[in-house]
């Protein structure tokens, strides 16, 4: 990252190709394994190429958060919940052309919105053009944090991640309410006399 | 998993680190990427870890689910007093520049501490999270 | 490099076509919801690739850098991360409760179920 580097760097392009290339193999090996764990297993590989992605595409805190969330946590979650249901996919995919057309569908919809879309990297585009010059321009000046991302995250728009926050902490009550104690205890058909208001 | 000697040494070698680092991803967030957000997941992927390893007892001693629950709801709580704080000091909700005479010094204070606030209660809600489905059977 | 210059929104697409196929063909819940994260990352490309600004970099303020790619699309996709982490959590969790109840993960048997 030397500052004179600031043309277009046809490396960066490469390893974007490359990454993208790789990230679709492992989405292919994810949906055919039939083998839940090791398709767990595969999506936090996925993940991580994410995480090198994003740091290609300058987003570093995302990359941070992808490769603590997508490569850590999330594949843990899915192991236990592996652990709980089953660890194969009893049934193979009926009647697959069904969906395989409705996605193709899709994705050539999608395919010809991205058309009028602006080019990669184009730094007149109209998503550059609107409050990110002020916040890159003014935003140390206005919070004395030099991290843009963080600045905009707690201070510009502060009320929309008090309600992310609240997403999550909603969340966290959703599955102690569903699998907590109280009912772990009404599926084991014990009475809960020992403990007063832990009824979900 | 509690007869792997050289898995419960490593993981005691990785772990005060991992809480270590969380805790400097939290604080330095401001100035380099991290914020609340990462270092709330990283903590709990420590706790995770030492779970996975030594048990969900062990986790169960460390964190109780009802602490960690009360200190979710404190991390929501402090974000949106820090809203309520800069309401008194005369400005409307979240706007931190109310909470000190220099504007970007409030601004900067009020990031801190929300961030904190995310911090702990992103970190307790992943605790909770992985304490249920563990100890699920 | 001028075919290049939308290959990521591409890339996204068919990540979520493949996530999409994933959603609706398996009969299996936890794979169904792994399927609905794949969607869910192809969006993440998207928004990520339309913040990148040629030549730019992390927009992280120094005094030796000049251009910065767009800062917001990491601030919306960073927290949809995380929240999409606890989303899924309870998936799981209402994936674990199905288990309980049914016995099978499995859609098919559990609409047989119902059914009788």
């Amino acid at each position: 990252m030397d500052p004179q580097a600031q043309g277009p760097r046809a490396i960066d392009i490469y390893v974007d190709i490359l990454l993208l290339v790789l990230l679709v193999a492992a989405a292919l090996v994810v949906v055919t394994l039939r083998n839940l764990l090791a398709a767990a297993l595969v999506l936090g590989i996925y993940s991580l190429i994410m995480a090198a992605l994003w740091v290609v595409l300058d987003a570093v805190d995302v990359a941070f958060t992808e490769a603590a969330v997508g490569a850590g946590v999330t594949t843990v979650f899915m192991l236990l919940a592996i652990a709980a249901t089953g660890r194969h996919e009893k049934i193979a995919h009926r009647r697959p052309w069904l969906p395989i057309l409705a996605s193709l569908a899709v994705g050539g919809l999608m395919i010809f919105g991205t058309l009028d879309l602006p080019a990669f990297g184009d730094p007149q585009a109209p998503a550059q053009q609107h409050v990110a010059p002020h916040y890159l321009e003014q935003g140390e000046a206005e919070t004395g944090v030099p991290n843009i991302v963080t600045a905009v995250l707690a201070s510009y728009r502060g009320f929309d991640t008090l309600g992310e926050v609240t997403v999550i902490f909603t969340a966290g009550i959703g599955v102690l309410l569903m699998l907590g104690v109280a009912s772990r205890r009404r599926r084991a058909g014990e009475s809960d006399d020992d403990d007063t208001g832990d009824r979900s | 998993m509690t007869e792997h000697l050289v898995l419960r040494v490593i993981s005691k070698l990785l772990i005060p680190p991992i809480l270590l680092f969380a805790l400097y991803v939290q604080m330095h967030g401001d100035y380099g990427p991290g914020g609340g957000f990462q270092a709330g997941v990283i903590f709990a992927a420590g706790l995770v870890l030492y779970g996975l390893v030594f048990g969900t007892a062990a986790v169960r001693a460390v964190a109780p689910p009802r602490l960690l629950v009360v200190i979710a709801c404190l991390g929501v709580l402090l974000y949106a007093g820090v809203g309520v704080a800069s309401m008194i000091g005369g400005g409307a909700f979240l706007e931190y520049g109310a909470l000190s005479a220099d504007a970007t010094h409030g601004n900067h204070v009020g990031i801190i501490i929300i961030e904190i606030g995310v911090g702990i209660a992103v970190a307790a809600v992943m605790t909770i999270i992985f304490s249920v489905l563990a100890e699920w059977r | 490099m001028e075919a290049l210059t939308h290959a990521n929104y591409w890339a996204a697409i068919v990540l979520a076509m493949i996530g999409l196929y994933a959603v609706i063909a398996p009969s299996n819940l936890i794979k169904k919801l792994i399927g609905l994260g794949m969607f869910q990352s192809a969006i993440f490309l998207v928004y990520i690739t339309a913040g990148k600004v040629e030549g730019g970099t992390a927009p992280i303020i120094d005094a030796a850098y000049g251009v910065y790619s767009n800062p917001l699309p990491h601030v919306l996709i960073l927290t949809a991360i995380v929240v999409a982490v606890s989303t899924l959590a309870v998936g799981l969790a209402l994936t674990v409760a199905i288990k309980r109840d049914y016995g099978t993960v499995e859609e098919d048997e559990i609409d047989e179920q119902d059914r009788r």
